[in-house]
C-alpha cells in the first residue's frame, strides 16, 4: 500500500461538463504552444473537484487526451501530490497536518478525538461515508497550529474538544466558519496584537491590524 | 571550447560538456548510476559527486554541471569522497542485501561501486522498504524492492524506444517504478532496460537464475535476427547459449539490440537438425553423412544442370554461399537465388540494393521518405536512429504503404506506388519538402520491392533520388541517400557475390514456375525456409540448414548445419559492411559447418572444391569479390542506372512481417518469441 494505487471500482466515463471545458479552454491558453502539458495539474484539480473530490482512471485519461501527454506521464501527476485522491473519499476530507509545529501543539489530540468520533484512522473512510481521514505533512499554518484542512477550508487552534465539536456540525450539516477556532484575528497574537499597536486605519495600515487595535 | 583542470589534469573540452564528460576526457572515472550518454541528464542519484572552484563550496552533481572555463575540479578529495560515501550510504539503506540470490550479482553498478564506496555495516536498524513487483511482461523480470530510481528506464522507454509506458508514481518513500497499468513494455527494444538498470531491479526474465557472469564464455559476434548486422556478445556455458548482449558500434547499434536479437537465443536449442535424414516411403529417417550426401549426389549427377535450382536463405554466412556458388557453376547450375523472399533486386549495380546512406548517416539527413517499409519492425535499432534525428531536428518523414506506428511523426501519404510517380513529377506536396531538403534521403523496404513490379518502384526510387538531388557527389559534399533496407541478413552478401540467376530477367517466382511445372527437377535450399513450399512441385528436395522449419519438413534429404551462433563467417550489412562473426559454440550432434558440407558434397559428386580450410575459402571469397576483403570498411558504391521502367500497378504495398517475433527457423522455434507474440501479438499498431 503506497496509495499508488488505482481504486478497484471505476467509472466507466467520464467528461468535463461544459462549464468546466470553458475553464479548462482558459488554463490552457496561459501556456505557449506546444506546452500545454503545464496545464496538467489544474485540470487534474477540476476533475477532481466535478468527481466527488477524487480522480478515476477515465479522468487521468481524460486529461492525457486533452493536453497530448501519455496517460503515465498524469498519473505520475496525480500520485506525486497528496491533494489528488485516486481513491473515493467520504464527503467531508479530512487533512490533519502532522509535522513538527502541530505536534507539539497537540496534533495528536485531533488525531485522537477523530478516531474515538469517527472510528477511522489514517488513510480510512467512515461506515457513514461522511469523513476521510489523511495525515499530511505541513499545510503551511504553523503559526495557528495544530490545523485540520477540510475540503478547501482550514480550522485551526483546535484541541479535542474544538474538533469535537467540529465534526458534530459537519455531522449536522451545520457549518463551522473556517479559520481560527478560538476566534483569534488571522494569525496574530493569542492575546492581541502585541507590536504597531499605536497604527490606526488612518496611518495606513491594513484593516485587520486596524480593527484589533480600535477594539482594544 | 572551455579549458578545465582535473586534479592538476588539464584537458580541453567541447563547448556544452558537462563536468563529468571533461573528468572522463581527462582520464578519471566518475561513479554514476543515473547518468548514461545516450538518454537526458536526470541528475537524481547524486553519485557522481565532484568539489568544482569557482562555485559553491560543496560537492556539485558532475553530470549536470556544465565545464566552464578555468573551473578546477577535483574527482578525489576528502569532501568528494566523504560526500559519495554519504550518498552510497543512503542508497543501501532501502536495498535489500540479496546479492547471493540476485540474477545482477557479479555485473551490478551498486555492487562494484559499493566496494569503493560502502560502509562495511549499515547504521540504520529500520525496517528496509519493501516494493511489490510489476508485471512488465514475458521478457523483463521485476524486483523492485532493489529499485534505486535512478529513472534510466524510464527515460530510455521514453526517449529511445518511443513507448511513454512507464514512469515513476509517488513521491519520497513511496516512489515506484512501473508500466501504465503494469502492461507490458511494447516496444521491440525493451530488452535494454535489462542492460541499462543498474541494479538488479530489471532483469532478464528467460535468464533468471541460470548462470553467473563469472561462468560465461564470452564471444563477440554479429547478430543475424535483421540486416543491420548488430554488433553482439554472445555468452555460453559448456555447449548452450544462455544470452545474447549488445556491444557498442557506433556506426550500427550504438548500444542497442532488439528483443529478437536478445531474447531468440532460446531458439537455439529447440527443433534443431542434429543428424541427416533421408526419405525413404515417405517417411524421414535417420541416415549417415555419407549416405545422405551419396543419395544428394546421385541424384546431381542423375539430373541435368539446367533442371536444378539452389537457393539460400536469410541467415547464410557468405563463405557457405560462397562454397554453394562455386559448387554450382562447377556442375553449370544457373538457377540460383539468394532472394528467397522474391526481391526484384538486380545485383549488378551495388548501389541499387544498399543503405547507401548508412545507417549513422540517418543522423545527418534532413528529409526522409519510407517506401513500404515498416523500419520498427523491419530493423528497430535503425528505426530508433531515426527517432534520434526527428527528437532532434523534427525533419519531416512521409511514408508510403501500410500505415504504422513507427514512434515519430509521420506524414502519411497512403498507400500506392502511383504516389512515387506524383512526387517524381512534382505534384505531390512531399515533392517540394524534397526539393528543399539540403540531405533528403529515401528508404525502400521489402515490401515494395518483392512485388511483381519491384523492378518498376525501384527504378521509380532511382528516378526520385536523381531528381532530388538524393545523391550529391562533389568537392565539399558526399551524400547518397538512396538508402535500401533489408530485412535479410545474408542477402547483400548474396547480391555482393552475385547469388542470382545468369539470365538477369529471371526471379524467384520463375523459378518456383517452373517447379511446380516439373521443368525443374531438383531444388537445393540452404537454409531457405521462408518459400512457398507447396510450389516446390514433384521437385526432389535437399534442405541443408539448423532447424526443423519449413523447408525439412518438404525435403527429401536433410543435411543438418550450423545456425549463426555456430559458425565462423562474414555477414554483410544493409549498409554494405562485412562484419566477421564468430563460432561461439558447435553445432549439435551430427550437425556441420555449412561450407564443409557443401566441400563434402563436392567430393561425392566428383567436383571437388579448392579450399580446404575456412582461410583458403575467405581468400578464394575475396580473391573472387574485392567486396569481403576489407572486414568493416564500407565501399562506396557509384549509382548507375537501375530498375525497370514501366508502369507501376496500382495494388497497394504488402504488410511485409506479419509477426516481429517470428520471422525466420530460429525466432519460429523460441518460447519466449512465442510468448512475446501471444502477449503481444497482433494487436500491436505497429
Amino acid at each position: 500500500m503506497t496509495g499508488n494505487e488505482l481504486a478497484s471500482d471505476q467509472p466507466e466515463v467520464f467528461e468535463f461538463s461544459e462549464e468546466n471545458q470553458k475553464l479548462i479552454e482558459g488554463i490552457i491558453a496561459k501556456y505557449p504552444e506546444g506546452r500545454q502539458a503545464s496545464a496538467v495539474i489544474p485540470l487534474l484539480d477540476i476533475a477532481q473537484r466535478q468527481h466527488e473530490n477524487w480522480l478515476p482512471k477515465v479522468a487521468i485519461e481524460k486529461v492525457a487526451e486533452i493536453l497530448d501527454m501519455a496517460p503515465i506521464r498524469v498519473l505520475e501527476v496525480a500520485t506525486f501530490y497528496t491533494m489528488f485522491n485516486l481513491k473515493p473519499v467520504g464527503r467531508h476530507f479530512l487533512q490533519v497536518c502532522k509535522t513538527t509545529p502541530c505536534w507539539l501543539r497537540g496534533s495528536d489530540n485531533v488525531l485522537k478525538c477523530i478516531s474515538d468520533k469517527l472510528g477511522i484512522s489514517n488513510g480510512e473512510t467512515s461506515s457513514d461515508g461522511l469523513f476521510t481521514l489523511l495525515e499530511v505533512e505541513c499545510l503551511g499554518a504553523c503559526v495557528n497550529a495544530p490545523i485540520i484542512q477540510i475540503n478547501d477550508d482550514f480550522y485551526e487552534d483546535l484541541d479535542y474538544e474544538t474538533t469535537s465539536m467540529l465534526l458534530d456540525n459537519l455531522r449536522n450539516g451545520e457549518t463551522t466558519k473556517p479559520g481560527s477556532v478560538i476566534g483569534r484575528n488571522q494569525s496574530e497574537n493569542i492575546d492581541g496584537a502585541t507590536t504597531l499597536t499605536s497604527l490606526k486605519e488612518t496611518d495606513g495600515v491594513v484593516p485587520a491590524f486596524s480593527k484589533t487595535i480600535d477594539s482594544k | 571550447m572551455p579549458k578545465v583542470i582535473v586534479d592538476g589534469i588539464e584537458v580541453e573540452v567541447p563547448e556544452g560538456s558537462t563536468v563529468l564528460q571533461a573528468c572522463e576526457a581527462a582520464g578519471k572515472e566518475i561513479p554514476r548510476f543515473c547518468y548514461h550518454d545516450r538518454l537526458s541528464i536526470a541528475g537524481n542519484c547524486r553519485m557522481c559527486l565532484v568539489e568544482v572552484s569557482p562555485g559553491p563550496p560543496k560537492p556539485q552533481a558532475s553530470c549536470a554541471l556544465p565545464a566552464m572555463d578555468n573551473q578546477e575540479i577535483k574527482t578525489n578529495s576528502e569532501m568528494v569522497v566523504s560526500a559519495r560515501k554519504g550518498v552510497m550510504e543512503f542508497l543501501l539503506i532501502n536495498h535489500p542485501l540479496d546479492c547471493p540470490i540476485c540474477d545482477q550479482g557479479g555485473e551490478c553498478d551498486l555492487q562494484d561501486q559499493a566496494m569503493g564506496y560502502g560502509n562495511d555495516a549499515t547504521r540504520y536498524l529500520e525496517q528496509k522498504r519493501a516494493v511489490t513487483s510489476k508485471e512488465m511482461g514475458p521478457l523483463i523480470k521485476t524486483i523492485m524492492t532493489r529499485c534505486i530510481h535512478c529513472t534510466r528506464c524510464v527515460r530510455f522507454s521514453t526517449e529511445v524506444a518511443g513507448v511513454t509506458d512507464m514512469g515513476a508514481l509517488g513521491r519520497g518513500e513511496s516512489m515506484e517504478i512501473t508500466t501504465y497499468l503494469e502492461k507490458a513494455l511494447e516496444s521491440e527494444l525493451s530488452g535494454n532496460v535489462i542492460d541499462l538498470c543498474p541494479v538488479g531491479a530489471l532483469t532478464s526474465k528467460p535468464y533468471s537464475f541460470v548462470s553467473r557472469p563469472w561462468e560465461l564464455k564470452k564471444t563477440e559476434t554479429i547478430d543475424v535476427m535483421d540486416a543491420i548486422g548488430s554488433n553482439i556478445r554472445v555468452d555460453t556455458r559448456g555447449g548452450e547459449v544462455l544470452r545474447v548482449l549488445p556491444r557498442v558500434n557506433e556506426d550500427i547499434n550504438e548500444e542497442w539490440i532488439s528483443d529478437k536479437a536478445r531474447f531468440a537465443c532460446d531458439g537455439l536449442k529447440r527443433q534443431r537438425l542434429d543428424k541427416p535424414f533421408v526419405r525413404k516411403d515417405g517417411k524421414l529417417v535417420p541416415a549417415s553423412w555419407d549416405e545422405a550426401l551419396s543419395v544428394v549426389a546421385d541424384k546431381m549427377k542423375q539430373i541435368s544442370p539446367e533442371a536444378i535450382a539452389v537457393l539460400v536463405g536469410d541467415q547464410c554466412e557468405a563463405e557457405s554461399m560462397f562454397a554453394l556458388k562455386c559448387l554450382a557453376e562447377k556442375l553449370g547450375i544457373e538457377n540460383i537465388d539468394c532472394r528467397q523472399d522474391g526481391a526484384k533486386i538486380n545485383a549488378d549495380s551495388r548501389a541499387s540494393y544498399l543503405f547507401n546512406s548508412r545507417i549513422a548517416g540517418i543522423e545527418d539527413a534532413d528529409a526522409a521518405l519510407l517506401i513500404g517499409t515498416n523500419p520498427r519492425w523491419e530493423a528497430p535499432v535503425l528505426n530508433a536512429r531515426i527517432r534520434k534525428r526527428w527528437l532532434e531536428t523534427r525533419l519531416p518523414i512521409a511514408l508510403i504503404g501500410e500505415e504504422y506506428d513507427l514512434t515519430y511523426d509521420v506524414d502519411y501519404l497512403g498507400n500506392s506506388a502511383l504516389l512515387l510517380k506524383q512526387i517524381l513529377q512534382g505534384q505531390h506536396s512531399f515533392s517540394k519538402v524534397l526539393a528543399e531538403a539540403k540531405r533528403p534521403m529515401l528508404i525502400v523496404g521489402m515490401n515494395a520491392l518483392t512485388r511483381a513490379d519491384g523492378d518498376v518502384v525501384l527504378g521509380l526510387c532511382r528516378r526520385i533520388a536523381e531528381q532530388f538531388d538524393l545523391i550529391i557527389e562533389d568537392d565539399n559534399e558526399s551524400w547518397n541517400g538512396f538508402n535500401v533496407l533489408h530485412t535479410a541478413a545474408s542477402r547483400v552478401a548474396g547480391l555482393d557475390m552475385k547469388f542470382v540467376p545468369k539470365d538477369r530477367a529471371r526471379y524467384l517466382e520463375d523459378i518456383l514456375d517452373d517447379a511446380s511445372n516439373g521443368i525443374i527437377e531438383m531444388v537445393y535450399l540452404m537454409a531457405a525456409d521462408e518459400i512457398d513450399m507447396s510450389r516446390l512441385g514433384k521437385a526432389f528436395v535437399v534442405y541443408q540448414g539448423h532447424h526443423g522449419d519449413a523447408g525439412a519438413h518438404r525435403a527429401d534429404v536433410i543435411l543438418p548445419g550450423a545456425a549463426y551462433t555456430e559458425k565462423d563467417g562474414l555477414y554483410v550489412n544493409t549498409e554494405g559492411r562485412p562484419q566477421f562473426a564468430v563460432r561461439a559454440v558447435f553445432p549439435p550432434g551430427d550437425a556441420r559447418e555449412d561450407w564443409r558440407i557443401v566441400r563434402a558434397l563436392s567430393d561425392v559428386v566428383g567436383s571437388a572444391l579448392e579450399f580446404d580450410t575456412h582461410e583458403e575459402l575467405h581468400h578464394s571469397l575475396s580473391k573472387a569479390y574485392k567486396i569481403f576483403e576489407n572486414i568493416e570498411v564500407v565501399q562506396s558504391s557509384v549509382v548507375t542506372d537501375f530498375g525497370r521502367e514501366g508502369d507501376v500497378e496500382q495494388a497497394p504495398f504488402d504488410r511485409g512481417i506479419k509477426d516481429f517475433y517470428m520471422t525466420d527457423p530460429i525466432s519460429r522455434a523460441s518460447k519466449v518469441m512465442a510468448e512475446c507474440s501471444e502477449v503481444f501479438g497482433n494487436t500491436k499498431n505497429a
